[in-house]
């Protein structure tokens, strides 16, 4: 795929509207149920996946590409990929809480529930699936995760307005959650075929 | 830890009483993204029970050899070795399911429901109660992905396990099988649930 400006736009809407992570592909959908009950720490985690997303598709296009390519080593994608994001988000919060306190402090808590958003090494496969190259892979993992920022963010607004609604015993917590979440999903669905290349 | 430790009494545990996804809400993006037939839920349902069952046991054998701080990235590789061998399986055996279930395959390393089994039980329990624990859980996790994929099946295509059953005037609900009625059927499906066992719960509380 070439890089334009259209391009760069389209891909930019397809990722985050049309083909939403949470809404349409039902990657990363833990920590959209778990760490949405506030719209601040909804955000703190979707900035914080948006940094590792777009640091893993680096990391793993360069280790497919130039390690286990040439060492016909193809079958060991998935081992490899969950050690490289696991290596690189506690390298990530090293870094942070040495050189950025105070990002540290915003984040910090978030950063090793990382590793097992399936999110992260989802894009990673996918990228590899689609036959990006690099750049493409990057901006595939930046974009599909302020997808993921504007999805759990919008739950952490919905849900705060819940607490205070009268629901069903049963409906409490997880089921009313993924009931708004379906409906949400219904509205992403105006978007279907809006920024296809 | 649970008090039942006869191999029946765990097996029986990781099905209804901790049903990993009515019970303990764990492993969300596999039950939807799998459940758009039967079919595919008992696909990753057994997928994810043989990971379930290789990891719980090597964990536990392992359990004394690996070192406390770096137990979580050696489980992760446990895990993912047994989930490369499930996918190559998957592959090479049923190349259709590996058609549908694509991307999720890989994505069962990241599965909450495994890593926290390995932590949770197989990482402080003997060999023998580990693999009970990984197979009555993953049964428990293929019945539920059986049941949501039944229903979605049954309301977005008219089908179960591929069989036709409202006949050729019934007009499916597209939606059921798309992303919105994953959300919503298994939001529903819990709501029932929860109330079922409220029910139970209160009746056996009225009783004592």
């Amino acid at each position: 795929m070439e890089f334009t400006l259209t391009n760069f736009l389209l891909f930019m809407v397809n990722c985050v509207l049309t083909n939403n992570f949470i809404f349409s592909r039902y990657l990363g959908c833990c920590p959209f149920l778990g760490v949405s009950n506030k719209v601040e720490t909804a955000a703190g985690m979707g900035i914080a996946v948006t940094f590792v997303m777009g640091i893993a598709s680096l990391f793993t296009y360069a280790v497919y590409h130039y390690i286990l390519v040439p060492l016909q080593l193809n079958y060991l994608i998935t081992i490899s990929f969950i050690l490289v994001i696991a290596a690189l988000v506690q390298f990530v919060e090293m870094f942070m809480k040495k050189s950025l306190p105070a990002l540290y402090n915003a984040l910090g808590i978030y950063l090793p529930l990382i590793t097992t958003n399936c999110a992260v090494l989802g894009v990673t496969i996918l990228n590899i699936d689609n036959n990006y190259n690099m750049l493409w892979s990057v901006l595939n993992g930046i974009f599909g995760a302020l997808g993921f920022l504007l999805a759990i963010v919008l739950m952490a607004g919905a849900r705060e307005r819940l607490e205070s609604s009268n629901i069903p015993k049963a409906f409490k917590g997880f089921p009313i959650s993924l009931i708004i979440a379906g409906l949400m999903s219904v509205a992403f669905l105006g978007f279907a075929g809006l920024g296809s290349i | 830890m649970p008090k039942k430790t006869t191999f029946r009494g765990v097996f029986i545990n990781g099905i209804l009483n901790e049903n990993p996804i009515f019970r303990l809400v764990l492993g969300v993006c596999p039950t939807l993204a799998a459940t758009t037939s039967a079919t595919n839920g008992l696909g990753m349902g057994l997928a994810a029970t043989f990971v379930l069952l290789g990891s719980n046991i090597v964990i536990s054998l392992l359990r004394n050899l690996i070192p406390d701080k770096v137990r979580i990235p050696a489980f992760i590789v446990v895990i993912s070795t047994f989930v490369t061998i499930v996918q190559m399986l998957i592959q090479a055996f049923v190349p259709a399911l590996y058609e549908a279930l694509g991307l999720f395959i890989p994505l069962i390393v990241v599965n909450c429901i495994i890593l926290a089994r390995a932590e949770a039980f197989a990482a402080k329990n003997t060999v023998f109660h580990s693999a009970a624990d990984g197979l009555g859980m993953g049964l428990g996790f293929t019945a539920a992905l059986i049941l949501i994929g039944s229903i979605r099946e049954l309301i977005g295509s008219g089908s179960i396990f591929g069989n036709a059953v409202f006949g050729a005037t019934f007009e499916p609900m597209l939606l059921a099988v798309m992303a919105p009625g994953g959300f919503i059927l298994f939001g529903l499906i819990l709501g029932i649930i929860n109330s079922i066992v409220n029910r139970i719960g209160s009746r056996k509380g009225a009783q004592a």
